[in-house]
This record gives C-alpha cells, structure tokens and sequence, in this order.
C-alpha cells in the first residue's frame, strides 16, 4: 500500500500521535496510578490552581485533576468507543439494507429510524439509562441506541447513491449475489463517509456520556470521567476556570486527534488519492 | 444564402480591425505545488461576421482558451501568464483585457462579450423566471426602464425563436425542454448585442434535432448581427457547418489554423489528419453491406473476415417479441398510481450470431431501457425476450442470475461504470468468481488474455480506474464484458463518452472481436455516423416504439418513416461544402412519454417494404 505514507504526513502524524497517545493512557494509567489518587481529598487546597503539588490544580473537593484526568480517561473513552462500537454495529446493516433493497425494506426499516431520530439523543439515552439503571454498560447501550437513527439514515442515503451507479449495475450483471454487492462493492465506496461520521460520533458521545453523568444516569461520583469533571466545574468556571480547561482540553484534544486520524484513514484507504 | 453570407464577411477580412485578437497567450494551473501549462502560445484572430471554430479532444486546452477571454479562467485557478487578449470594444477603443482590472471586465462580460455554455440545464438559475434572467444583463449593462427591459426580454425570445414568447417569460426552467432552455440562454448572451459570441460546446448535450436548430439559430444570428463568433467544439461535423476559420488545438497547443475548406481538404498537420480520418460520416458506408472498422492513420486497417461471418450468421441469438417496460408514476395524498411513463411499447425485433443490431434515437425515446430490459435490470410489463431459446422473463432470480452470464453490458460512462476501489486485475476477475466458471489457478492466465485481447498492457493489472483514461477504462469494461464468453453484449452508447480518435479505436476493437468470438452486439446509440459504420441492422425508435427497422443499407440509404428522415437530415454532414444546417430548422418537438394508467394503447401495423425492411405504419 503506497498510500500508508501518507499517515507519515503532519496531519496523519499528529493525528495518529494524539490518538495512540490517549489509547495509551486509557490502558495504562489506572495500572501505574493507584485508583485512590483520582478520589483522595485535599479540603485545605479546594479549588487551588496549578502549582508544584498540583500539575493542573484541583477541584471543587480538592481532588488531583491530573489524576482525574488520566484516571477518567479509560471510563471516557471506553464508553465512548463501546457506544459507537454497538450504533455501527446496528445501524451499518440497517443502513445498507435499507439503501441497498429500497422499496418495502426501505420504508419499514426507515419509519422505524424514523421514530427514534423523534426524539432527541439525550432524551433517548436518559430515558434508555433511567429504565435500565445506572451503570456502564447501560451507559453504554444508552448512547449507543441514541446514535444509532443518525448513523443509519447516513448510512441509508450513501448507499442508495451509490447502489445507483453503474458499476453496481455491472456488477449485477456479472452475476453478483446480493451478499456480494452489497460486501464488495456498496460498502467499499461508503467506507469514508462511515469513518469520518465514527470519529465525530466519538466526540459526541464523550459529550453524551458527560450530560448522563451529570443527571446522576452515567458514571457514578466519586469515580472519575472526563465528561463528569466537565459538569462538575461548571459552578466554578468564574473563580476556577481550569477545572473546566483541564477535562476540556482532554476532550478537544482527543476529538481533534481522532477527526484528523479518520481523515487520513480516508486517504489512505481510498487509491484514488495519491 | 448562407454562401454568399460567408464569402461577404471573408472578402472584408483583410480590411477590418479583428473584433478579438489573441497574441501568444499561455495560461498555467497550480495544484499541490505543481505548474501546469493548459495553453501555450495560442495565437489567432477573430473578426465581425466571422465564426472561428477552435476544436480539439478533451484536455486541448479549448475551453482554457475561451474562458481566458472572459478572464473567468482565473476563477478556477488559472492564471494567464503571458500574451494579449486584445478586444475592440463598443466605443472603437481596443483594450488588452489581460490587464482589465474587474470592474471593466463586469461591464464587458454579458455585454460586449456573450458566452453560451454547454448544459442549459446548469447554465440557468431554477429559481428565477426566464423574464428575471433575462433582463439582469440588461438591467447591469444598459439604462433600460423596468417595462422596456421587459419589451426587450420578448423581442430577444422572438429572435431565438420560442414559441409563445409572452408566456415563457412567466416560466421557470424546469418548465421548458433541453433545446428551448438552450435558447433561453442565447437569448441571454445576445441580450446586450455582443460583439463577440463565445459558444462553448453548446450543443453537445442536446439531441441532434436539437443541435440541428440551435447551430442553424446560432448562425442565422451571426449573419443579423455581424457579430464575431467564437465556437468551440470536439465535433469535426458541426465544424464543417459552422466554421469560416478552424483553429485545432492539441494538448495546449494551435496545431494548425486555416479556412474550413483547406482544413478538410487538405489538412497539412498528422494530428489533424488523424482527427478526420477518426469521424465517422454519415452516407459514406452507401453501397457495402457489413460494418467496415474506423481508418486510424498509423495502425493498419484491419479487415473484416466476411465470408467468415456470412457463414457464421445463422442461428438466432436473441429474440425480443413485444416487450413492453412502463414505470410507473406516483402522486396524489395516498402515493397512487396515477399514470405510467410507456419507455418500451411492443418492441420486437432479433440478432443472429456474430451480429449487431443497432438502436437509435433521441434521449428518452426507450433505446437504454429496452436494453436493460432485455438484461433485466429493469422489469419489463409483458413480452417476450429469448435468449439462445430461453425466455429471460421466466426465470426466477436465482437462474436470471446464472443467465446473466450469456448477457453482458457495457455502459456509457467509463467513470462510472468501474468500481473505483477495485484492481483492474479484481475487476475483470469479479465475473469470473461470481459465476465460479474456473479454478483460481486459471483466473491469471484468462485475465491475462484478456488484457492481450483488448489492447491493454498487463502491467496495468494492479491499476486502480482513476489511474487510466477514458478509452482505456472502456476497453476494461469490454474485458468484463466478454471474459465469461457471453453471446450477447448489450453496448449502451458505449463510446458517446470518447473523443473521437479513442472512439475510433474501440469501435475498431468492437468489430475485431466481433470477428474472433462470433459476439452479437445490440448498440445502443443516438449518433447516427456511429450506427451506419458498425451495424448489420438499424432499428429507430421513437417515444418507445420500433417506428422503422430493417438491414443498415435499408435504412441508411432508403429511410421510409417520417421520424427516420428528420433524424437523417438533422445528422450535421463532416464536409464544409455540403451545409445542411442552415436558414431556419425546427422538427416537431417529441410527445411526453406518459400516459394515464387507463389509455388503451394500439398494437403496431408494421409494412414490409422491402425483405426485412419495416416501417410501422400507425401512430
């Protein structure tokens, strides 16, 4: 592949940089740091800012943000990937189907979708985590419904488009099963758009996970995520705005890695670049 | 009329000032870092009352040229890094538009200067009515009041000729057919009377009745108005009826320039030769019998093994009888159906082996469905389609699918019709696997007799359809075409998309492996040169319906209906002293195509005129 040099280019570098960067965190920081750390309060020093002590000050209890941050990393990210792990899984087949056949399975599969994109995502996963209680995994399956309508009706629209092209045509005249089209030739051309709309999501469900957390529906207090540490600062963002900038730039700096990661995916995988 | 109209304006060349005048003009194009020349030293001259037809293959640096006149060039990254454009102006002042600041090329662009693009479809605004559009040139450019720009609106539509000009005005685009938008917008270029009209390829997405009446309306306006005409164009017969001047272009580069006659009877440049030879014309197959391949100076023509074929052309392969395809069109609160689109209506007709049936006629006259009906990508409503004696409508999806082998397609568009994540080697394979016709072991070896077949080298194998050209993405399509030995290859306007020398060059490989596989081919075509130099049979449809059908020299040279006759006598003629596109052309505009769900439609009468010569004699 000629076109894996391009993940050696500034973006591609700094992309992939970023993002092995938090894999790697969210994997090994809760080895080396004693999970105590990210809960262990300090009431002399509420609210202190960066200092030798502190790396990046503590909040609102006088927990080490740093270590909240490297600890919270896993519970973020995990969920976030899990979450739009299980709307990919769900929703490619609808997607495709639906774009694919048309007609019947079409309008069934997509009032369906339909219904859900009615409500609004967070609406959806509080309601989906209120049922089923707060936990993890049922964090997970929350935002991993509440996405799922959005990816399909994507999904759906690309690959009506493109099970409309020639080539299609001629691949169904060259004898091609359903299963085939549908593997070889429809989901290699909607591939960038699904990677592209994946890292995005990723972001939102950081997000998503947060505003759960914050109605007492995601990760439960005392432990540490970085969408919690984002709700939890906002009393404090005129007296101690790093409590906000330290999780803040965590997630920003992980959605920038992950969308200049998935454009470069693009690329590479795409041999018309070159 | 138009003669003498010519030999005015050449006699007062020599006296008067060029209207255009562009002196050793280059214009590069920077991408990603790289400089690219799109024209270098294009020089030529154009004078009022003059049409100079600039013509070249696609990348010849044409359509550089002519946007560079209106300084659009610069628009879509270019940059004209040396010569003059010098254009006289209203005023008798010559000005050097290269170094036109903005605002004075606003006050000549669409009004000294009019340009005519090549889509009507994109080149007017769908939300504003035909009055809106216009008079905003004459609002910009003249002093007009709000009722006279209307009264000069009307006027405009009645010098292009649209019927019922007042009310048009109210219409919006997508009220009006391909030619009358066509018209629309040259009514708009002439709106603040140009002296020079720059037409872009303005018939190149029209049909040829179409085209026949917009070149003859083009003209008729040059004679009026002595404006000067700049006419750029891929096609060596629309040349022919248009040009007093010819420039040819070449990658970027003038090969020749010279009056039309000399450009056609003696061309002095190889590439111009080439470009000749490449044209098919219409009539020039009068008095043979089989289809003859294309001469292209530089390779040996090859020649038809006719006895060979002769002896060959027995048995029948396919046989359509009445098929009908209508879809349907849905509307209403409930989505019912409230009428049908009749694509197909009671077609019948057959091919022998080593045969090729041609289909012609105008967009949305039923030739690519009835195609893919046979094919059955589209469900036909009734009839009956034989293959080598098996009805393809009556099989389920499951032998459809194994069928499909003994039918293949090619389509239209190269781009298009290739999976663009796919390896040439994959793409070619993909048939081969899909039926499981050969072990993997062989795959290689069929592959690569293919790539041999069709002219391409093997180190393409590895190739992804991006990295070719146009005509090499068609010669891929061939190969999966014809890899799984299919008896039938249903070819949908497979070369329109071509320059004319690579179309000449797979119209030439066509024919070849006609000739070594005994393939039947149904072409499906709307050029009518293309037609009379590759088929056996014609058959000419019309809104759905087979309306004449019978051996090409029956119909070339001996066209009984009415509909065949106007096609033939709209076909423009690729010699310059042969003008048939002239005074005042129009054809009967075609019929819409739908019809209420309960219309009781008339089976066909058709007459044998001649053996195997039919014409359909009801309406």
């Amino acid at each position: 592949m000629k076109n894996l040099k391009k993940l050696f280019n500034p973006k591609g570098l700094i992309g992939s940089t970023l993002v092995i960067l938090v894999v790697l965190i969210a994997i090994f920081a809760p080895l080396i740091i004693p999970p105590e750390y990210a809960t262990r309060m300090d009431m002399r020093a509420r609210l202190s800012p960066p200092d030798f002590s502190h790396w990046l000050g503590t909040d609102q209890l006088g927990r080490d943000l740093f270590y909240r941050m490297m600890l919270g990393a896993r519970t973020s990210i995990n969920i976030a990937t899990s979450a739009v792990l299980m709307s990919l899984i769900i929703g490619l087949p609808l997607g495709l189907m639906s774009g694919y056949f048309g007609g019947r399975v079409d309008n069934v599969l997509m009032r369906l979708v339909d219904t859900l994109l009615s409500f609004p995502a967070l609406l959806l996963a509080l309601t989906i985590s209120a049922v089923l209680g707060p936990s993890m995994q049922n964090t997970i399956i929350a935002i991993g419904i509440a996405f799922t309508p959005y990816l399909a009706r994507l999904i759906r629209g690309e690959a009506l488009r493109v099970s409309q092209m020639p080539y299609v045509e001629a691949a169904i005249s060259s004898g091609a099963t359903h299963l085939r089209l549908i593997i070889g030739h429809v989901l290699p051309n909607i591939m960038p758009v699904i990677i592209v709309q994946s890292t995005i999501s990723l972001a939102f469900a950081i997000l998503a996970e947060a505003g759960l957390s914050f109605l007492g529906l995601g990760t439960q207090p005392p432990e540490a995520s970085w969408g919690l540490m984002i709700q939890a600062s906002r009393d404090y963002l005129d007296r101690a705005p790093w409590t906000a900038l330290v999780p803040g730039t965590a997630v920003a700096l992980t959605v920038l890695g992950l969308n200049m990661f998935g454009d470069v995916l693009r690329d590479v995988l795409d041999p018309r670049s070159d | 009329m138009a003669a003498t109209g010519d030999i005015l304006s050449m006699n007062n060349l020599e006296t008067k000032k060029p209207v255009v005048s562009i002196n050793d003009l280059q214009v590069k194009f920077k991408s990603d870092g790289e400089t690219v020349i799109a024209v270098n030293k294009i020089s030529f001259n154009v004078h009022a009352g003059e049409t100079v037809c600039l013509v070249g293959e696609s990348g010849s640096g044409k359509s550089v040229t002519s946007l560079s006149l209106m300084r659009l060039v610069e628009f879509g990254g270019g940059e004209i890094t040396n010569g003059s454009l010098v254009l006289e102006r209203n005023n008798k002042q010559v000005k050097n538009l290269v170094e036109a600041d903005a605002s004075t090329m606003r006050s000549i662009r669409g009004n000294e200067v009019g340009m005519i693009f090549q889509e009507p479809m994109t080149s007017l605004n769908p939300v504003f009515t035909i009055e809106r559009q216009l008079t905003d040139g004459l609002r910009l450019h003249t002093n007009l009041s709000g009722g006279e720009t209307r009264e000069k609106a009307l006027q405009l539509l009645k010098e292009v000729r649209i019927p019922d000009p007042e009310k048009r005005l109210r219409q919006y685009p997508h009220e009006l057919s391909g030619g009358m938008r066509q018209r629309v917008v040259i009514a708009m270029a002439m709106a603040c009377r140009p002296r020079l009209l720059i037409a872009d390829e303005p018939t190149t997405a029209l049909d040829v009745t179409i085209q026949a009446e917009i070149l003859a309306l083009i003209n008729r306006l040059k004679h009026e108005t002595g404006m000067a005409v700049l006419f750029i164009t891929h096609d060596m017969a629309v040349v022919a009826q248009m040009a007093d001047r010819v420039v040819v272009m070449y990658r970027g580069d003038m090969i020749e320039e010279a009056p039309v006659e000399k450009i056609f009877s003696e061309p002095k440049e190889d590439y111009t030769k080439a470009l000749l030879a490449a044209v098919p014309q219409l009539g020039e197959m009068a008095g043979t019998s089989e289809p003859r391949p294309l001469d292209i100076p530089g390779h040996e023509t090859l020649q038809k093994n006719q006895t060979k074929n002769l002896t060959a052309r027995q048995e029948t392969v396919l046989e359509v009888q009445n098929l009908i395809t209508r879809f349907p069109v849905y509307g209403g609160v409930f989505r019912r159906k409230v009428a049908n689109v009749h694509a197909v209506e009671n077609v019948s007709f057959s091919i022998k082996k080593g045969e090729t049936m041609a289909l012609v006629g105008e967009s949305g006259c039923g030739k690519s469905t009835c195609g893919r009906s046979i094919l059955r990508l589209v469900e036909p409503v009734s009839g009956q389609i034989l293959l080598n004696n098996q009805n393809i409508l009556a099989l389920n999806s499951h032998e459809l699918r194994k069928t499909r082998r003994d039918m293949q397609m090619i389509f239209q568009d190269p781009f298009a019709s290739l999976n663009p994540y796919m390896t040439l080697r994959d793409q070619i394979a993909e048939p081969l696997k899909n039926f499981g016709l050969v072990s993997k072991s062989e795959i290689e070896d069929i592959i690569c007799d293919m790539l041999r077949k069709v002219e391409l080298p093997l180190g393409f194998l590895k190739r992804f359809p991006h990295e070719l050209s146009g005509g090499q993405r068609q010669r891929v399509a061939i190969a999966r075409a014809i890899v799984v030995n299919p008896s039938l290859v249903v070819a949908d306007e497979a070369v329109s998309a071509l320059d004319v020398s690579v179309q000449a060059q797979v119209l030439n490989l066509m024919m070849a492996l006609q000739d070594q596989l005994g393939l039947s081919y149904l072409f499906i075509s709307h050029d009518m040169a293309v037609v009379e130099r590759v088929s056996h049979k014609v058959g000419v449809m019309y809104l759905g319906r087979l309306v004449e059908h019978g051996s090409r020299a029956q119909i070339f040279e001996n066209p009984q209906h009415e509909y065949t006759k106007s096609l033939m006598a709209a076909v423009p003629i690729a010699d310059p002293k042969q003008r048939n596109i002239s005074g005042d052309i129009s054809f009967k505009p075609i019929p819409s195509p739908v019809f209420p769900v309960d219309q009781v439609i008339e089976s066909p009468i058709y007459k044998e005129v001649e053996t195997g010569h039919w014409v359909l004699t009801n309406k």
